[in-house]
């Protein structure tokens, strides 16, 4: 098995279980980096895939949420090759795969042979790279397939169709469905979204998530009549701002 | 940086794009530029390339575009002959008269350029970003003169030591929306920008101001502000009777020198790019992106950016609102590579002697981001006695009064 398609398995034996996978997004070392691996473990327990996001300077496709928790992260000293060494330390603690979601800039000044070997060596199966759409994307794509790294893709509700497909067949891992034509941290879902998940799903072999503006049970549930998996992402981050323990919210997310 | 190509790669970029081949097809100047963009983006891109393709060159909007030019930009702007500040540097230097354009900076070449594009794309509302504010006030006008409506995002840094472009803006029919987000200047305006566009690629048309960016943007502007260059060429020929020795722009994100530099490639001229050289050399304390960064992907294009060894970019200072971004136009970077262009940076307190001395000896007033070329153009002045010098006056300095009231006037 491939790394990305252990990212498959996970997602699918979620859904053999009879619920929609949960896929959950933390800020690597937000609030404190002193709690990232407690918070990580505590996070992954109740995640089936877990999306670590990568600070960034520039986090143009996100809203206030992430944009802060980003921020924070970064004036604390978080960087890439600190994740990578914090993640090494808790070699497998973690109980879900992981993926990055990260702009392309660290990534390539990080280089992207050093990331591809330790990411596996993490426990890191994908990446998410929202700036980097796929006509850019083959230097990033070839390196990480030639290690069974998948290169996940986004799709949006403006994606036409026959860029749909293009993407749905690049993606590895999961395709990442985008429910609103906006950045993360949306109020909430958009009330129709039948179509156009239906249509994701129906260009894609592999499982299909969506995610923005999932903040509730019922988003969850609304999105899992289609799709394989649900990404929770700014509300969450919201707990950790709050102090709060992340298990319970998540926990109450697929009951 | 020299050393990123061999010699006949930098030749053969350097003749590729002195012939106009480039960008290529990708979007690329050798090997920077391109389109990183959020995916829901990409389809609003894709359709700016295509509407630029079938309109930027066609007959029917180049006719209205010129007309706009010289009706109401006041085309084509003076070349000053600078007697007293060619005695006192030596020096036989002419001045590209940017700041007498409508609303008083090059900006408006490419903001009515951008605005009548929108209207034929059929956008319902333009969106665009500013640091000086010169964007802010050109693209408000553009708008009001088109007919469309018009938000404008600004640092609240840039507010502030910008003040009276906030002020014009506002009554020039646009909405300046604050950005209190990133580093409060010109690059968390273009991210928030950015973001805004994303909530709706449809029905948005984003009017960014300088020649950086995704493409089709650093070909867009270039196109739409190489009327100086081609209009300084010309009046270099019937005025000075020869091409300069050598043309000096400030560079930011780098629209007027390429719209100045980009007609003279191919001329045996001299041709300078002038950064901002903040308070020093240390990184954070200046703008000198060009000097002193490394190639990354900032803001959907590949360019030398400032960054630190983790990628992540890194504040900078200047003086200058309109200088002062940690990027550059990828076709800048190109330029530098091939080594057709040499950038080079003055300092805040360079720049503002310079500005004090065009004020008191040529009558003058110019911006502070155009002093730093003043500054460089003196320096270059002293050091080659004799050499005819053309320097692209980018804008007027009235929207500079905030900041300068701090220092004393004169020299």
């Amino acid at each position: 098995m491939s790394a990305y398609e252990k990212i498959h398995a996970a997602i699918s034996t979620a859904n053999d279980s009879g619920r929609t996978a949960l896929v959950p997004f933390i800020t690597a070392g937000y609030p404190e980096p002193k709690d990232f691996i407690a918070t990580l473990k505590n996070v992954a327990s109740a995640g089936d895939v877990v999306e670590l996001g990568i600070p960034f300077s520039d986090p143009m496709a996100d809203g206030m949420t992430i944009q802060r928790s980003s921020f924070v992260a970064l004036q604390k000293g978080v960087s890439l090759k600190w994740i990578f060494d914090e993640l090494d330390s808790a070699q497998g603690e973690i109980d879900a795969p992981l993926v990055m979601m990260s702009y392309l800039n660290p990534l390539r000044a990080f280089g992207f042979e050093d990331l591809a070997d330790r990411a596996l060596a993490a426990g890191v199966y994908g990446f998410i790279v929202p700036d980097l759409p796929y006509e850019e994307s083959t230097e990033l794509r070839v390196v990480l397939e030639a290690k069974g790294l998948g290169l996940i893709q986004l799709v949006t509700p403006a994606t036409p169709e026959d860029r749909l497909k293009t993407l749905c067949d690049a993606s590895r891992g999961f395709v990442y469905a985008v429910t609103i034509t906006g950045i993360t941290g949306g109020a909430g879902l958009p009330v129709d979204l039948a179509d156009y998940l239906t249509k994701v799903v129906s260009h894609s072999t592999i499982p299909v998530c969506a995610g923005f503006g999932i903040r509730e049970a019922k988003d969850v549930a609304a999105v899992g009549q289609y799709v394989a998996g649900a990404i929770v992402g700014s509300a969450l981050v919201e707990v950790l701002e709050r102090g709060e323990d992340p298990k319970p919210f998540l926990e109450a997310l697929i009951e | 940086m020299s050393t990123l190509f061999a010699a006949d790669e930098a030749k053969r970029l350097l003749d590729a794009a002195i012939k106009g081949d480039m960008p290529d097809e990708r979007g690329r100047f050798g090997p920077f530029g391109g389109r990183y963009v959020p995916e829901t983006l990409v389809p609003a891109f894709d359709r700016l390339e295509t509407g630029v393709k079938e309109h930027l060159h066609s007959p029917a909007f180049q006719a209205e575009f010129q007309k706009e030019l010289r009706e109401w930009v006041g085309r084509p702007t003076a070349l000053s002959f600078a007697s007293r500040l060619s005695e006192a540097w030596g020096a036989e230097v002419w001045i590209k008269r940017e700041d007498l354009a409508h609303t008083g900076a090059h900006k408006i070449n490419n903001a009515i350029g951008q605005a009548l594009l929108a209207k034929r794309l059929g956008a319902k509302r333009v969106i665009a970003e500013t640091g000086a504010g010169q964007h802010g006030v050109a693209s408000a006008a553009a708008c009001a003169r088109v007919g469309l409506s018009c938000s404008v995002f600004m640092g609240a840094v840039d507010m502030e030591r910008q003040a009276p472009n906030v002020d014009r803006i506002r009554r020039l029919g646009a909405e300046v929306i604050a950005v209190e987000t990133g580093d409060k200047t010109l690059r968390a305006a273009i991210d928030e920008a950015l973001r805004e566009w994303v909530t709706d690629p449809d029905g948005i048309y984003y009017l960014l101001g300088s020649a950086v960016g995704a493409h089709p943007y650093p070909y867009l502007v270039r196109e739409l502000q190489s009327v100086i260059g081609i209009e300084a060429r010309q009046q270099m020929l019937s005025q000075a009777g020869g091409l300069p020795d050598a043309a000096f722009a400030c560079v930011g994100g780098g629209s007027n020198a390429i719209g100045l530099f980009y007609p003279l490639l191919g001329d045996d001229i001299e041709l300078i790019g002038v950064e901002a050289g903040g308070i020093g050399d240390g990184l954070g304390e200046n703008a000198a992106t060009l000097a002193t960064g490394t190639p990354g992907v900032l803001q959907g294009s590949y360019t030398i950016i400032l960054q630190n060894d983790d990628g992540q970019v890194q504040e900078t200072q200047s003086i200058s609102a309109g200088l002062d971004y940690s990027g550059v136009g990828p076709e800048h970077a190109l330029l530098q590579a091939t080594g057709r262009v040499k950038y080079i940076s003055a300092r805040d307190d360079e720049a503002l002697e310079a500005l004090g001395e065009l004020c008191t000896i040529e009558g003058i007033l110019t911006a502070l981001e155009t002093s730093h070329a003043f500054a460089a153009a003196r320096k270059y002045a002293k050091q080659n006695p004799g050499k005819r010098i053309l320097i692209g006056n980018s804008g007027r300095g009235d929207k500079d009064i905030p900041t300068l009231t701090k220092y004393p006037a004169g020299i």
